[in-house]
């Protein structure tokens, strides 16, 4: 087993962001979120807390949604990150993304690009059918302009386009 | 964040050498807990091991009918198995009751158990506490204590533990088991969180060095007659103010057994074994629910801010057993409590 010391740079970890390989040195302190923010420069992902309380950093890490806040670069060596940028960008948007704009379910947007990678990953998941439960399964994504009410419109949107497009196949 | 070391693990054995030889080199796996506390110096490891690598990830059949789960088995993985859903539902629910989809991605079985009090003095490093800085006083006996314990603390320490998957555990009687330098053993669940005593700085019973690599449940026993209710202050993504894992075996409409554990009120998951023994033989009813909880709630004293949570739990343990007796246990997505 291998120590590696805990200076600036002091470890080199390998990932594949948004489908790109990316090959970086970091200290062991370095955070998810610190190393797309500052070192990679995708400013989609936000960061509000830095705690794990908000959801504002939420990214997906090998398919599953997780607070990127909380997470170490060295430990996720060798994984797929997709962000907010990884989803869709503008003229030729996610579905997701889409529905956000269509049921303007933001105001100031600074939560959106976690809302919107916790709510690609909740339809992966498949647990969600309801209003209520689709509400439950993304609280973990707090707005404080309190655009819940469109959030769930915009979600339950593209799981009802997913679920008759699955009956019409 | 203080700087530190880090390696990752390749073995069970290898993790263990490496903790175990060094007072100030810590485990980590999901991090959700122990990172946090980094960033605010609350914990300051000189190195960490990280043990995600391991291969503990395995939830296996085990002879006695019951489930052996991997010490990093992610508690929403836990939580979906459809073993786990259909066997211990009241495990599901209480899992899903707590942190966030996101949080339970990355939180593991292990870290779980091991995750520290919310205390709001304990994450201060200005304020003074015993658990984080051991004869430096409390800060939340006669401060702001309305998260605080009503059951089993103590006069250095009147903290809680916040999970909500360890008030299922209680309930289960899980057994964890542990790797450490001196070989393996296991810890009947009771045993493993402590309550404050004189020693607030130790949250369970496990050595330094000492690895968990498993959680053990024993065969089903509920059936249906199962819920785990947690009231908090808001309705999701909170912890705990008052939380009740009931599990009832019932034959006929006679309760041949009863397991009830309180998590939000103290030390550990409250389990009174006088309690569930006075509802062995009673038709489910008010009157049996009430005088169980009255037995489990003996002793019980606020701190001020808390002083609510002695009723609130009165009443939770009631409602949380009609739930179990009538097999309508709480969906953790229904924000109304029948
Ligand atoms: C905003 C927020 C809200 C939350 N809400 C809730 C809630 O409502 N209910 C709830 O129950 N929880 C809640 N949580 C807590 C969450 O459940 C825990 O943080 C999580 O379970 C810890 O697991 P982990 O794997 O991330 O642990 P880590 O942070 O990796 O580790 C925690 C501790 O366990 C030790 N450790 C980890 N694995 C092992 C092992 N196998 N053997 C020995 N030592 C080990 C580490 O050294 C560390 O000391 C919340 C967390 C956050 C951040
Ligand atoms: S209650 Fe315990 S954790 Fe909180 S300040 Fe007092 S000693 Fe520290
Ligand atoms: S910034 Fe990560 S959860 Fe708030
Ligand atoms: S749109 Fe402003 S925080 Fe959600």
């Amino acid at each position: 087993m291998v120590y590696v010391s805990g200076a600036p740079g002091a470890v080199t970890v390998s990932l594949t962001v948004n489908g790109k390989p990316q090959t970086l040195s970091v200290a062991p302190s370095t955070t998810v979120l610190d190393l797309l923010r500052e070192r990679l420069h995708l400013t989609g992902t936000k960061k509000g807390c830095d705690q794990g309380q908000c959801g504002a950093c939420t990214v997906l890490i090998d398919g599953r949604r997780v607070n990127s806040c909380l997470q170490l670069a060295v430990m996720n060596d060798g994984r797929e990150i997709t962000t907010i940028e990884g989803l869709g960008a503008p003229g030729g948007l996610h579905p997701m993304q889409e529905a956000f704009v269509a049921h303007d379910a933001f105001q100031c947007g600074y939560c959106t690009p976690g809302q919107i990678c916790s709510a690609v990953a909740l339809l992966k998941e498949g647990r969600a059918r309801t209003r209520a439960e689709i509400r439950e399964l993304m609280s973990g994504n707090l707005c404080r302009c309190g655009a819940y009410t469109n959030i769930v419109d915009a979600v339950e949107a593209v799981m009802g386009a997913g679920a008759s497009q699955e009956a019409a196949e | 964040m203080m700087n530190f070391s880090y390696a990752r693990a390749e073995s069970v054995g290898e993790a263990i050498a490496a903790v175990s030889g060094d007072p100030h080199a810590r485990y980590i796996a999901g991090g959700t807990n122990l990172v946090d506390l980094m960033k605010y110096d609350v914990e300051r490891p000189g190195r960490l091991v990280d043990i995600t690598r391991l291969p503990l990830r395995e939830i296996a059949a085990t002879a006695g009918g019951g489930i052996r789960i991997g010490a990093l088995v992610p508690n929403s993985d836990l939580a979906y198995d459809a073993r786990v859903e259909r066997d211990y539902p009241l495990l599901a629910s209480a899992i899903l009751a707590g942190a966030s989809a996101q949080l339970r991605n990355a939180a593991t079985t292990g870290g779980n158990l091991l995750q520290r009090t919310r205390c709001y003095y304990f994450y201060d490093v200005g304020a003074p506490c015993n658990k984080r800085a051991p004869g430096s006083g409390c800060g939340a006996i006669g401060g702001v204590n309305r998260i605080h314990a009503i059951l089993g603390a103590s006069e250095s320490c009147i903290a809680t533990h916040p999970s909500d998957m360890c008030v299922a555990l209680a309930a289960l009687e899980a057994v964890v088991h542990v790797a450490g330098p001196g070989g393996e053993r296991t810890i009947a669940f009771e045993d493993f969180h402590r309550l404050p005593g004189d020693r607030p700085e130790a949250d369970n019973t496990l050595r330094h060095g000492e690895l968990i690599t498993a959680v053990e449940l024993p065969a089903p026993r509920f059936g249906p007659h199962h819920t785990y209710l947690k009231l908090r202050d808001r309705l999701s993504y909170a912890f705990a103010l008052v939380s009740v894992a009931a599990g009832l075996e019932l034959e006929g409409d006679t309760i041949r057994d009863a397991r009830v554990a309180l998590g939000g009120v103290a030390h550990k998951p409250w389990r009174v074994p006088e309690a569930e023994t006075l509802l062995r033989g009673q038709k489910p009813s008010r009157e049996a629910f009430g005088a169980a909880a009255e037995r489990l709630l003996q002793g019980a004293r606020g701190q001020g801010d808390n002083d609510f949570k002695i009723e609130l739990a009165r009443r939770a343990v009631v409602r949380a057993l009609e739930q179990a007796a009538a097999a309508t246990p709480q969906r953790q997505s229904d924000k109304s409590i029948n």
